[in-house]
Formats: C-alpha cells, structure tokens, sequence
C-alpha cells in the first residue's frame, strides 16, 4: 500500500501535477498524491508548507491553477462535478465551523434534510446514530457554545458523518484543542479509521499517525517531499528537511 | 435628554408669557379653531409613517438584492453592485424625488407605458431607492462580519449557496443587521418631508399649507419639528431595546 504510481479504478483520490497559486506565491508544487480505498493518509510539514491548501482543493473549497484532481472517478471541474464529489467528501476543520445558532441535533439534520432529502425523522434518528458513535448522545439539544473544545469538535465530526460520506478529511482537527481534549477526539477518529474509512489526516500528532497511518506524507514548500509506511518514516526519515521537522516536533 | 426638555418648556413658557411674538392660539386645542388646526396637523403622521415605512420595506427587499451579488467572488457579477451604490449613494434626495415623480412618467411614457406616479409613490419610489444603497452596504457588513467558515461548513454538507444563506448565514447575520437597519428607519422618518415639495400630505406638507393660511410659521414649524422629534424617539427606543435583545442572543 505504500506506492501506487499506477492510477486505476482502485484509488478513491488521484491527484495529478497539482498547482497553485497565491498572487505570486506557489503554493502548491507539482503536487502527485493517490489515495487508495480505505486508505489513511496522514500529512505533516511546517506551517505554509501546503498541506491544509492541499486537502482543500480535495473538495474544492480552493480551486487549483493547474493538474488535476479525480475523486471516485469523478474529475474536478464543472459544478456539477463539484457537488458529486462533496457528496464524497466529508470534511472536519481546526475552527469546527459548527452553527452556533442551531442545536446540536440541528446542525446534524441540516444537510441531510435540505442537501439530502431525508424526511425530519430519518435525519434525526441518523444524527442521533452518529452522536452515539462520537459518545455525546445527551447532548443533543444544547447549542454549540454550550460544549467544550473536544465535544464539539466531535459533534463537527458527527455533522460530517450524516452525509455518509466514502472520504473524510480531517484539517488539523486538534490544533485548536485543549490539550486535555486531545485525545477525545483523536480516539473518535481512530475508531473511524479502523471501521476502513478512507481519510486524509492533516496533523502534528505524531503518535495518531504510528496508530493509525497507513502512509505519511511530508510537505514543505508546497511540495511532498517524501512519504512512507509510518515504521520507515519515523526510524529512518531520508531527507534531510523531513529530519530536521521530525526532531523539531517529537523534541517535546 | 431631560435638559432637552427643560429647554423646549422654557421656550415655550417664555413665549406663553410674553406678549406679541408667540402667538399659540393658532394650535391652543381648547378653542375650536386651535382643536382644528390641530387635528390637521397631526392627521400627516398616517402618511408620514406609510410612506416611511413602505419605503424601508422596498430599500430592505432591494438592499438585500443588491448586496448579494456585491460579495460574489466574481468581478463581474460584483460589479453591477458597486455601480448601483455608487451611483445611487451620490445622488441627492430631493433631484432625484423630482426625476422620479416628473421625469420617469416621461420616460416610461417613451417606452409605451403609461402610468400615473402620484405624489405617494414617487415618494416611496425615491426613498427606497436612495435608501437601499445603505442597507446594501449594512446587509454586506452584517454578512461578511459571519466567518468564512460557516460557508464553508455548509459546502461540505452540500448545501447550495441559496440553502447556506437562507439557513446558515442570514440567520446569524439578522443579529448585526437589525439594528443598523432600525436605525436607518429614522432616516427614512426624516427624509420623508421632501415628499411635501411634490404635494404629499404628510406631516411637513400639512404644516406648510397650514401656515399659509393662518401666517404663524413659529407655533406650527415648533410643532412640527415636536411631531418629528415624538416619532424618532420612539423608534429609537425600539432600536436600543432591539440591540439589547440581539446583545443578550448573541452571547448565548
């Protein structure tokens, strides 16, 4: 699993010469990445490095300049496609983007209701599913504010897991945790890697990656500098820019 | 406020007492002549507040229409926008009430429609239209003020950009945009007397045509600005218990 430079109907992610550009800044490089089905991927690098551009353009909340992105066989591109591939695609951010106006249980049933259709009563019973499966099941009628760091960056989670999604990408998702609630959430996500999930983690937690990394990718300027198993990646990092960010973060 | 008072009953008793400059028989509601007069005048507040109050209904229906497309992230749907408010923004109000009332019948008329614009509509025509370019500018500051990540959040569950609006943004965006909005409302208030200078019998007109005949411009022009001042504050207070209402949602 650890190379797939072949691209057929097998991989749930293609990604091909992707470029991006910030006014005159590169942000992304020449960017190749597949994605097999049920597949982890955990991406790290120094901040700028591209990584959270990287993920976005996935769903395509950046656009990209050039190359092209294939997600399920769908290619990026008209509208439409868009829409199909968030179909795919669920997403969990570092801020939780949750709506602080609507109830848990109400940021769960939107999409479903007005994205999906479902009737008021098939999206709550399959909200109140994914709370149970995040373990915040009691707290369903409380407004977001009224949550902690951790709960409601798993309630995000959930709202994503409504859509029932076949991708998940996950951008830096404890980055703005308390480091008590940490592990809260990256037991929730484990548990979903483990269920065969495909996903794409954005992340500074090394010990998620050993636990639940099927590959790593290192970026740095825009560009991924090297990947590997997380066994070879961790013990024998073989270039030097990879080194140097390792010792940096696992330091402490 | 309570100087304020003081003040106007100072001028007033002051004017009472002394002989030859004041003369408040003219409104004195004991006589019925006085009574008469009076009635006459306040019988404008009915136009006064129909005509300002249909005219912030239309500014805020074509204020919305205007600013959404100002925050596409097209130039070229944005631009029509920026045109329409800069262009109405620097057109004064009472030119423009006299374009509206005789210049568009004439130019309606050149295109084969024919339509009488009375004196009411020609009002509410060019209030709401020089209105709506400030509620556009409120509805986009109110908007932009929500962060970029709840629209975000909302692509990844699917919604459409109507969908994300409708429930996503604009209902936390109502709690910035109220009470600016109510307090254009006084703008309105005030600016609706321009409608006397094409016939209207609002509030200024009757008073104009009132001192006309009875030739005591001090006593009815005082009461008239009292008739103004009575209607501001009231929505005033309105807009200060409505900014204390959203404050207290807000922070929930």
């Amino acid at each position: 699993m650890a190379e797939q430079a072949d691209t057929d109907q097998t991989n749930a992610i293609e990604i091909k010469g992707l470029n991006k550009w910030y006014g005159d800044f590169h942000a992304l490089k020449d960017v190749n990445l597949n994605v097999a089905h049920g597949e982890r991927i955990v991406i790290c690098g120094p901040s700028g490095s591209g990584k959270s551009t990287l993920i976005r353009c996935v769903n395509s909340l950046e656009t990209h300049d050039s190359g092209s992105i294939v997600v399920d066989g769908t290619t990026m591109g008209n509208a439409a496609s868009i829409e199909a591939i968030r179909s795919e695609v669920g997403m969990v951010f570092q801020q939780f983007n949750l709506f602080p106006h609507l109830t848990i249980l109400q940021n769960l049933t939107l999409g479903p209701m007005k994205a999906r259709g479902l009737s008021r009563k098939d999206a709550e019973a399959r909200a109140m599913k994914y709370l149970e499966r995040v373990q915040i099941p009691e707290q369903a009628g409380k407004k977001p504010g009224a949550l902690s760091g951790g709960q409601q960056q798993r309630v995000a989670i959930a709202r994503s897991l409504c859509m029932e999604p076949k991708i998940m990408l996950f951008d830096e998702p404890t980055s703005a945790l308390d480091p008590e609630m940490i592990s809260e959430v990256l037991d929730v996500i484990v548990d979903l890697a483990e269920s065969g999930m495909t996903m794409i983690v954005v992340t500074h937690e090394m010990g998620f990656a050993r636990r639940a990394a099927d590959r790593m990718v290192f970026m740095d300027h825009g560009q991924i500098v090297e990947t590997g198993t997380p066994e070879a990646f961790f013990s024998n990092p073989q270039t030097e820019r990879c080194r140097t960010f390792l010792n940096q973060i696992l330091k402490h | 406020m309570k100087n304020l008072i003081a003040l106007t009953c100072l001028t007033l008793l002051a004017g009472c007492g002394s002989a030859g400059n004041w003369g408040w028989y003219v409104i004195d509601p004991t006589t019925p002549k006085g009574w008469s007069n009076i009635s006459f005048l306040l019988d404008g507040f009915g136009a006064t507040i129909l005509l300002s109050v249909i005219a912030a209904v239309f500014s805020m229906v074509i204020g919305l229409l205007v600013a959404l497309p100002g925050m596409s992230a097209n130039r070229w749907i944005r631009l029509p926008s920026r045109i329409y408010i800069e262009f109405i923004r620097a057109i004064p109000l009472l030119p423009m009430l006299f374009w509206v009332f005789y210049g568009l019948p004439v130019v309606l008329q050149s295109m084969g429609i024919s339509v009488r614009i009375d004196a009411f509509w020609g009002a509410v025509i060019t209030l709401a239209l020089s209105d709506s370019a400030f509620t556009a500018e409120i509805y986009r500051s109110g908007i932009q003020s929500i962060a970029r990540g709840q629209t975000e959040a909302a692509k990844t569950i699917g919604l459409t950009y109507t969908q994300t609006m409708r429930y996503v943004i604009l209902p936390q965006a109502i709690r910035r945009i109220l009470p600016p909005l109510a307090n254009q409302f006084i703008y309105i208030v005030k600016m609706s007397a321009f409608a006397s200078v094409i016939g209207m019998q609002e509030l200024t007109r009757r008073a104009n045509e009132l001192v006309v005949t009875e030739y005591r411009p001090l006593e009815i022009y005082t009461l008239l600005i009292l008739e103004y001042l009575v209607l501001v504050l009231v929505i005033s207070f309105f807009v200060r218990w409505l900014e204390r209402k959203m404050g207290a949602d807000e922070s929930r």
